[in-house]
């Protein structure tokens, strides 16, 4: 119960700080960064729900991003539809494709389902940069609209930009917690512990993989609208596979499988690659290492290693009562 | 007939694994099959729990064709199964364990997750009670919340037990239950075997402890490289003379112990 108060506690004063974040602060530069934070946090989430989950690495999560970004840079600019219709429509557009790669895509297994999406992730940037006509290649769209109203609220200030991400960053997580903590989240990490077993238990594997990789590309959409919306211009780079293999990055450090860790590792590598940003493209060699040892001794990233700990403990603590309770057994059986 | 396989045959390229066999079960009664290693035993569960398609024949269960389905509607139908290496989600609690394994009898989607819906949490009700219920079955209260890492062997083999009952089976697959623990354990698990069957639940084994089958067993089924060679009670497949050629070599003397 104490442990549960100490969460609740916890979030809550982590939201009352990202609320009360920009009134304090009044740093433009900060607050562009944690708005962009938010909004990464919402792909990483998705990408943690089929990655970490369900235990399938998709390597097309970028290209799931850059549909949701195009979808609404298209809808505004060249069909002039308003703002939120837009973001609805590329957000179902985002699922729907993901629906159509994922019935092909998941009949393939680990590695092959690995080398299969990041084939659809290549294909996706391609399409992008090619596609002249529609896209605009290597030029990009430009003018993309901001956030319309809704009603008397406006989403012209930076201020307004970063409670929308971070009201959908909240949405995003109390969706996947309801999830994680339900039938269907165990039916999830039941498919990752073992899929044989979950077959023979009764659970159909193809139905829930479908189920978590378009809603894996949901919110890979979501947050490529958002960003389209924020950044104003997109190229097709951010379809780029290294994209995929950032926010791949950001899921390790924070810890692949765990609620938190999305959030966390997305804030602590993004302020990081911003902090060491006078060391240009040579941040990479202080990034590489960390990330290699990282997964050689800390696997389930950093919010995993801290729920690893607290298990760890409660298992010692488990197993000592065991032992106590068997030595007073043979005491009485002595005696 | 409660269950039966007709002429059933599984063939990996030009090797048959199973030929050609045909068995039935009585609804509530205890059958074991037993044969020397590689006589595709094994194989015979991953038929009949459509984990590998079929090659030729029929497989029924409850007047129901169940030769082309897949495993998780073979599962649903009431056919649960263990493996001969304990396969248990090792990561997760004794609780978590069992708490899944009544997934099938739910129906809460993604709607009642993110909307925690009546729907949601009757099931949720329904899946804890059903795991309670059956980890009382195989009397594992005492480590209900321990993680699966930490529990012993003996443990484990009764866990499984529990994962197949929460599914609500009417028929248990049950691949050598009791390798790898010792007599005094064999004869717990023995007992709870004859439990299941005195509650209704027909129980199929695979197992080479002659000593419990010997006892054990209303039924038991031989095969030998692939064919049944002998079906009938135990004691006279004890004086087969096909059977003690081919697997239990030469005379036996295999004692018999009560449960």
């Amino acid at each position: 119960m104490s442990n549960l108060l100490s969460k609740r506690t916890m979030i809550m004063v982590l939201s009352c700080v990202a609320i009360l974040f920009p009134l304090v602060f009044q740093n433009m530069y900060l607050l562009q960064l944690l708005t962009l934070v938010f909004i990464w946090s919402i792909a990483v989430y998705g990408f943690n729900i089929i990655s970490g989950y369900v235990g399938y690495l998709s390597l097309a999560h970028a290209g799931f991003f850059a549909i949701g970004a195009y979808g609404v840079g298209l809808l505004t600019t060249k069909a002039g539809l308003p703002y939120w219709l837009s973001l609805f429509l590329a957000v179902v557009i985002t699922a729907l494709a993901g629906a159509l790669v994922g019935v092909i895509a998941l009949r393939t297994k680990s590695h092959f389902f690995a080398i299969y999406t990041m084939c659809v992730g290549v294909i996706i940037y391609l399409l992008i940069d090619k596609w002249d006509s529609l896209t605009g290649g290597v030029r990009g769209l430009i003018g993309i609209s901001a956030p319309g109203n809704i009603g008397p609220i406006t989403f012209d200030t930076l201020t307004s930009q970063y409670y929308l991400a971070l009201s959908f960053l909240a949405l995003t997580i109390f969706i996947c917690y309801r999830i994680v903590h339900s039938l269907l989240g165990r039916t999830f990490i039941a498919i990752r512990n073992s899929e044989e077993l979950a077959k023979t238990i009764g659970i159909s594997i193809m139905k829930n993989q479908l189920l978590a990789f378009t809603l894996s590309a949901l919110f890979a959409g979501l947050s490529g609208a958002l960003y389209a919306s924020f950044i104003r211009f997109i190229g097709p780079q951010i379809s780029a596979i290294t994209v995929t293999f950032e926010m791949l990055m950001y899921l390790l450090v924070g810890g692949i499988g765990t609620l938190a860790g999305p959030l966390v590792g997305t804030l602590i590598v993004i302020s990081l690659t911003q902090s060491l940003q006078f060391l240009e493209e040579y941040r990479m060699l202080i990034f590489g290492p960390v990330v290699v040892l990282l997964v050689l001794y800390y696997p389930r990233g950093i919010t995993g290693s801290i729920e690893t700990f607290i298990q760890k403990r409660k298992q010692q603590k488990i197993s000592l009562r065991k032992e106590e309770h068997e030595v007073k057994r043979d005491v009485e059986e002595a005696g | 007939m409660f269950f039966e396989t007709k002429k059933i045959t599984k063939r990996f390229g030009g090797l048959a694994a199973v030929e050609d066999v045909s068995v039935s079960f009585e609804k509530g009664s205890i059958t074991a099959i037993i044969g020397p290693n590689g006589a595709g035993k094994s194989t015979f569960f991953n038929l009949i729990s459509g984990i590998h398609p079929i090659t030729s024949g029929k497989v029924l269960f409850k007047d129901n064709d169940i030769t082309k389905m897949p495993p998780q509607q073979i599962a649903r139908l009431g056919i649960g199964r263990t493996f001969q290496t304990t396969n248990l989600f090792e990561q997760s609690s004794v609780l978590d364990n069992v708490l899944i394994g009544h997934r099938l009898r739910t129906k809460s989607g993604i709607w009642d997750a993110i909307f925690r819906t009546a729907r949601e949490k009757e099931e949720e009700k329904q899946s804890y009670e059903k795991a309670i219920q059956a980890l009382e079955f195989v009397e594992l209260m005492n480590v209900v919340e321990h993680p699966v890492s930490l529990i012993s062997q003996e443990e484990k083999k009764r866990l499984a037990f529990a994962l197949a009952l929460a599914t609500d089976p009417e028929m248990v697959l049950l691949d050598e239950p009791a390798a790898g623990v010792n007599p005094d354990e064999t004869d717990g698990l023995a007992y709870l075997m004859r439990k299941m069957a005195d509650h209704g639940i027909t129980v199929c084994l695979i197992e080479h402890k002659m000593p419990m089958i010997m006892s054990l067993a209303d039924k038991i089924v031989v095969l030998n490289h692939g064919k049944k060679i002998a079906e009938g009670p135990p004691d006279e497949i004890r004086q087969n003379e096909a059977v003690i050629q081919a697997y239990l070599g030469g005379e036996v003397h295999a004692p018999v112990k009560q449960y």
